[in-house]
């Protein structure tokens, strides 16, 4: 299982494990607040803005073209920015932090 | 062929450039035909009428009744623009950012969607919980039940006129959930037909529309009497800025939601539809692998882009694609030809049902986007899981094609009748 821990807008720390499948759908299973996943997972709605932990961006790598133009006109945009459903549970994210933009 | 052009010269009527003229001619001919063939080969196809406009020079030319509109064809320029509200208002003389304008037609402001921020932010914060209510599960059970009934109705029948017989009752019935209104408020709303604002051959009809306003006035005085959990009540006890929104606030989001979730909806269904009869394999898909119908809602969209454009104000002089635009002249977001951009989608001629990036801009983007989405997408869902369960096959028996005239493009947004055979899965 891999441990992935969100912290939301009103500072809730809530760590939740998967095995599989995007970051994105982890948290709209679990209800976290600010993460709606509106589009699926496509990369077309920005309803799944997380900031990830300075250290831990090594892990989850930067966003591709396409993710970097959506992320460029949404709100609290900055260089830790990514659209969670394009991050794929693998061992590689464990332990990782993920602040909600939104 | 040859044997014609033998004879046309054997029989003196060809000659010298009069033969190389008649080749041209004939050259076109088939050259059309072949065209035609290949672009026209299904009915469920949508052109893309944008392409060489949007590659030349990234802007199209519409005269709409003496208040022209620049098109903004290019995705890149579209999401700059809709994000970029100062320059590109929605707050403007109301009607007037709708193609073809409705300045003459009302005087009501829509809310939210012709107010900018920061004002606009404050109104979607009241309504926006409401709207996605569609996300809970009790919502989605009585939406499948609702799609599930209208299915078993229409399995087998000879002959069914689409938009009318099935998209026009799928989408009102679905309303009533929106609304939280009794289920038979969709008769009367079945009975306007599908297009509220306009009778036959007028294109703007200020009686017509009229129908959908004293609609609406009966019904919120009937909140006002006999407050409930529907969304008119909802409405009149919200606050505003400290205050309760006023009956004229109310009207305007609730023509607003009748409005804006109508032709759309019954657009992308009745599309839907078409797809999928020239397509059974992606029946068969849906039922071996059910979990890629999300991403088919979200490529169905970008494809059909149920709604073409939009526009926006300019509030000083500009320029976009080298292009100066003045102050107080008017812009749109071309979605439609947004969703067609190759620097973005490969292959965006093709429907491709799981399509993993697909930034699409068919609910709109950023402040305005689309506030039904979430109600749209849980009845595509719904649809396409209902007809993957009960469905073998659709056939298409006639159709009559709904084609927007913008002066230089003219767009095939869906159909305005379409005949078709569902047969069960057996
Ligand atoms: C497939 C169906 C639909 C499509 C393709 C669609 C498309 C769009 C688009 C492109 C916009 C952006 C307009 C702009 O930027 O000015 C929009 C806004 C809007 N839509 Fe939809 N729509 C659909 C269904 C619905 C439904 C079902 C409703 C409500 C019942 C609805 C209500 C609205 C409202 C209220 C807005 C304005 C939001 C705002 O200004 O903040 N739409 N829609
Ligand atoms: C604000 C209130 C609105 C009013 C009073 C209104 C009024 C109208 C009118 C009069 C037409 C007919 C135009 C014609 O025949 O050429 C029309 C068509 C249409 N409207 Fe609206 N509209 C409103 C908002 C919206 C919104 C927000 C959307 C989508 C987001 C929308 C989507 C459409 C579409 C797709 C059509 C084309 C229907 C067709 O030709 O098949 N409308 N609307
Ligand atoms: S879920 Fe829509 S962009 Fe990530």
């Amino acid at each position: 299982m891999v441990k992935i821990t969100f912290i939301t807008s009103d500072n809730e720390t809530i760590t939740l494990e998967g095995k599989s499948g995007s970051v994105m759908a982890l948290a709209v299973d679990n209800g976290i607040k600010g993460i709606d996943g509106d589009c699926g997972g496509v990369c077309s709605c920005a309803t799944c803005h997380v900031h990830v932990a300075p250290e831990d961006m090594s892990k989850t790598g930067s966003a591709s073209q396409i993710e970097a133009d959506m992320l460029e006109l949404d709100d609290n945009v900055n260089e830790f920015s990514r659209l969670c459903c394009q991050l794929e549970i693998s061992d590689s994210l464990d332990g990782i932090v993920l602040k909600v933009a939104n | 062929m040859n044997r014609i052009v033998y004879l046309l010269v054997k029989n003196g009527y060809l000659s010298g450039t009069n033969y190389l003229q008649f080749c041209e001619t004939i050259g076109e001919i088939l050259f059309t035909r072949t065209l035609n063939q290949k672009y026209h080969m299904k009915k469920s196809e949508l052109p893309d009428p944008f392409e060489k406009a949007r590659l030349d020079k990234g802007y199209g030319n519409l005269n709409d009744q003496n208040d022209p509109v620049t098109m903004l064809l290019r995705h890149k320029d579209v999401r700059k623009s809709a994000h970029n509200y100062k320059t590109f208002q929605s707050g403007a003389q109301p009607g007037r950012i709708v193609v073809p304008s409705e300045v003459n037609i009302r005087d009501a402001r829509q809310i939210p969607f012709e107010v900018d921020p920061p004002l606009h932010g404050e109104y979607r914060a009241i309504i926006e919980p409401w709207f996605k209510r569609p996300l809970l599960p009790e919502y989605q059970e009585k939406l499948t039940a609702q799609i599930s009934t209208l299915v078993d109705g229409i399995l087998n029948k000879d002959s069914l006129e689409v938009v009318n017989e099935f998209a026009l009752p799928l989408q009102s019935r679905a309303l009533t959930l929106l609304l939280n209104t009794p289920f038979s408020e969709a008769e009367t709303w079945i009975s306007w037909g599908t297009h509220v604002f306009r009778s036959e051959g007028e294109a703007l009809d200020g009686d017509k529309a009229n129908i959908l306003y004293n609609y609406i006035d009966e019904q919120i005085d009937r909140a006002l009497k006999n407050p409930g959990d529907d969304m008119y009540s909802l409405l009149l006890s919200s606050e505003f800025q400290g205050k309760k929104l006023t009956r004229e606030e109310v009207k305007g989001v609730m023509v607003l939601t009748f409005a804006g979730g109508r032709d759309t909806v019954i657009n992308a269904v009745t599309n839907s539809i078409s797809y999928l009869a020239e397509h059974p394999e992606a029946l068969e898909r849906f039922r071996q692998e059910p979990e890629i119908i999300g991403k088919a809602v979200e490529e169905f969209i970008r494809y059909f882009s149920p709604l073409t454009q939009m526009g926006r104000v300019v509030t000083e002089d500009t320029e976009v694609c080298e292009h100066a635009i003045k102050a107080d002249s008017r812009i749109s977001l071309c979605w439609a030809s947004a969703n067609r951009d190759t620097t973005v989608f490969e292959n965006p001629n093709e429907i491709v049902l799981d399509r993993k990036i697909n930034p699409h801009v068919g609910f709109g983007f950023s402040h305005h986007n689309c506030l039904g989405a979430t109600h749209a997408r849980q009845i595509l869902k719904i649809l396409l899981k209902t007809l993957a369960e009960k469905v073998g096959s659709i056939e298409i028996k006639d159709c009559k094609e709904n084609i927007e005239h913008l002066d230089e493009f003219e767009r095939k947004v869906g159909f305005n009748s379409i005949h078709v055979k569902f047969k069960s899965l057996t």
